[in-house]
């Protein structure tokens, strides 16, 4: 039961960390990283590699799926020298951004690591995508229409 | 006879290089960035991406750059360049319900929850030039009201309940259809009909759309609700185990609601037509939503009349990648075939007037 | 344990995927248009086993997310192969034989009936399974005489490991052109071909 949570946990840990990582800018990443200062060996063991991604809606917006057209995705899967492998998959065609996605997934299977990470790394990233969303919210907000009704007199 | 000729290489060589100097122009002017067409020419890029049916900001760019701004060639550059990748995955649906607002409005709801937002919208300017925009005026931040929810329902989820306005279909299938790996057949299910529509040619579809509401397929059509932002792409990934959101689309989605008198196979009820299209597509989406309505009559039981309901014609037609390669192949060399048809036309002219100099009746009009 | 598993996943694809790929292909084209000559096929891939690096190598040439892959059950085992086979081509691997785009043999003599596999239709004759079959070799076998298109004359191969009643469910598998199945054999260093307009005859009889 506890052992099956902790997977579950670690999973959901990794599925939002590369989350994350797909959609955070790129040159913060980047910054981010190198404030870190680390820098392990690792091997390509698939990619990086830019191919496409068919992408779904849903008839109606809520019913059967169809398929809407393709978006470019670049994927990656290095191997640390420890062996352990970390994966991703990110819309576009950086290559440098999903090697260096993959690596962080490599680095955080490790506890102590994951924590640095997310505090280095992740954390500052989705700070700037929230606060992304939220200018942008606020923007279209702005041009919300306040309906008022004109008084109509009767006579 | 088959003739072969060579020659022309160097007519071409050259022709090509004359294209490549008259797309830079004046070499005093400084050439265009792709930045710039992304960020100044954003809705350009989004109708490339749309119709080249691949989501790539900078490879739209590049495109229309490349065809110096021919939006038919850039979407054709895009085709040709989506063929040379493999294909990784299929994402899961996309959630539109969830998306990150940037503009949604409802022709039929003046108080639907999360409210009318207008967005960045041409509805409402004055169509006016402005000679400001002719120079780099500064331009002021866009105004700002904290304290609003991103997210807003969809208006069918809101309507649905009341069962006036007809439900989205059965969620359950199995694999959506794909015109990018089988053949097209007709009849068509709606699945791949969308497919179709979504890359469909923006100005066929509007000409389509407009066509039933000036009478051919009336359909009594409101726009229940038109929404465009980012949705969030997830992708199942085998090697991890579990779905992970690789990154965010913008989409525009369009409902439209069109008032029914019912028939054998459904009751009087409001119907819908759907639009999904890539990038910031409002024409294009409601455009494809009316097509979607007008060509849902096989399935609603409505009698087939007019252009826009023939599934066959629409789809067939709409692809402009495919009907500006079989129009345009007329200029390529017919040298043969037209030598061949001239000495037909040789051999019918003189029967012609042989006929006439022996007197005898002339035949009626033919081919 | 864990990651041991997964390293035998993640690793043993093409060193040069585009390249690889290239040769084996190549190969394989040489091989269908001349069937029952051997072509040696020179880049291997490591599939965990018994997949065997020249089936690997054709499997992640041929496959990908759009070709339904099936598994016999010498090769369905523990589901390594399926994974090695999702992560490094892409391919979903399907339970049902008639959904197969290709179907990995590791097991030829219990092939039993062709009859499972899709045959493809008139329309489209081309949606017909390819089975891709491992042989330990091509000539210690039973002798067999090909003839058709492709081939001058006749040509002989003697692959070791099809079924004993082989060149019966070959006939069948005639009968029905334009549809049917072909086949590539796949020993450790080499493929040869029978596409489904070839036909096979025992050589002692």
């Amino acid at each position: 039961m506890s052992a099956s949570n902790l997977i579950n946990d670690r999973a959901e840990a990794r599925r939002r960390r590369l989350s994350v990582l797909a959609q955070g800018d790129a040159a913060l990443l980047a910054e981010c990283w190198d404030g870190l200062g680390i820098d392990p060996e690792c091997e390509l063991v698939r990619g990086p590699e830019t191919g496409l991604v068919a992408l779904r809606g849903r008839m109606g917006g809520g019913g059967a799926p169809f398929n809407l057209g393709e978006a470019t995705a670049t994927r990656a899967t290095v191997r640390l020298a420890d062996g352990r492998t970390g994966h991703a998959m990110v819309l576009g065609r950086d290559q440098a951004k999903v090697k260096l996605a993959a690596v962080i997934d490599a680095l955080a299977q490790d506890e102590t690591m994951a924590a640095r990470l997310d505090d280095a790394v992740i954390a500052p990233l989705e700070a700037a995508i929230t606060k992304r969303d939220r200018d942008r919210a606020a923007e279209t907000a702005a041009t919300k229409v306040d309906f008022f009704t004109m008084v109509r007199g009767d006579d | 006879m088959y003739v072969a000729v060579k020659g022309g290489e160097k007519a071409i060589r050259n022709a090509h290089r004359l294209l490549a100097d008259r797309r830079r122009g004046d070499r005093s002017v400084p050439a265009l960035t792709l930045t710039q067409i992304t960020c100044q020419l954003a809705l350009a890029i989004d109708r490339v991406m749309s119709e080249g049916a691949l989501y790539d900001r900078d490879l739209a760019a590049l495109a229309v750059k490349q065809a110096r701004g021919d939006m038919i060639e850039a979407i054709f550059l895009v085709r040709a360049y989506r063929t040379t990748l493999p294909r990784f995955g299929y994402s899961e649906p996309v959630d539109t319900g969830a998306m990150h607002i940037e503009r949604r409005i409802s022709a039929t709801y003046k108080d639907l929850p999360g409210g009318q937002m207008l967005g960045p919208t041409f509805d409402y300017t004055h169509r006016l030039l402005d000679p400001e925009l002719a120079g780099d005026a500064a331009v002021p931040d866009a105004e700002r009201r904290d304290g609003e929810p991103a997210r807003a329902m969809r208006v069918s989820d809101i309507l649905a309940q009341d069962g006036l306005i007809e439900g989205d279909c059965d969620a359950q299938t199995e694999m959506p259809g794909d015109i990018t790996r089988e053949p097209m057949e007709f009849p068509m299910e709606r699945d791949t009909r969308l497919q179709s529509l979504s890359r469909g040619d923006e100005g066929f579809l509007l000409a389509l759309a407009y066509s039933t509401q000036r009478g051919y397929a009336r359909s009594h059509p409101f726009a229940g609700e038109i929404r465009i932002g980012e949705v969030e792409v997830a992708v199942d990934m085998p090697e991890l185990g579990f779905a992970v959101t690789i990154g965010r689309v913008q989409l525009t989605e369009c409902q439209m609601i069109n008032q029914f008198k019912g028939s054998s196979k459904a009751p009087p009820q409001f119907t819908r037509g759907y639009g999904l299209v890539f990038g910031q597509s409002e024409r294009k989406a409601m455009a494809m939503a009316l097509c979607d309505r007008a060509m849902r009559a096989r399935e609603l039981g409505e009698d087939i009349v007019a252009p826009a309901q023939d599934e066959e014609f629409v789809i067939s037609h709409c692809d402009n990648v495919q009907a500006s390669g079989f129009v345009e192949h007329l200029k390529l060399p017919h040298y043969v075939d037209f030598q061949a048809e001239l000495e037909l036309v040789r051999t019918m002219r003189a029967e012609h007037e042989s006929r006439r100099d022996a007197g005898e009746p002339m035949p009626e009009a033919a081919e | 344990m864990a990651v041991q598993s997964q390293d035998a996943i993640v690793t043993g694809g093409f060193d040069a995927p585009v390249f690889d790929a290239q040769s084996v292909f190549r190969a394989l084209m040489d091989a269908m248009a001349r069937p029952g000559t051997v072509q040696a096929i020179a880049p291997r891939a490591s599939a965990p086993s018994p997949l065997g690096p020249v089936a690997a190598a054709l499997a992640l040439t041929l496959c990908d997310v759009d070709t339904p892959v099936w598994l016999d059950a010498a090769l369905a085992t523990d589901g390594a192969i399926a994974r090695w086979l999702g992560f490094h081509a892409g391919a979903p691997v399907t339970d049902d034989p008639a959904a197969a785009a290709f179907a990995l043999i590791g097991d030829g003599p219990s092939l039993g009936s062709l009859d499972r596999f899709a045959r493809g239709t008139h329309d489209y004759p081309d949606r017909s399974a390819t089975l891709i079959v491992q042989v330990p070799d091509l000539a210690a076998g039973p002798a067999l005489t090909l003839t058709g298109p492709g081939i001058k004359q006749s040509t002989a191969l003697a692959p070791s490991g099809l079924p004993a009643r082989f060149t019966t469910l070959w006939a069948d598998n005639n009968a029905l052109f334009p549809c049917g199945i072909d086949m590539v054999l796949a020993t450790p260093d080499a493929v040869a071909a029978l596409p489904r307009t070839t036909r096979i005859q025992s050589t002692e009889n």
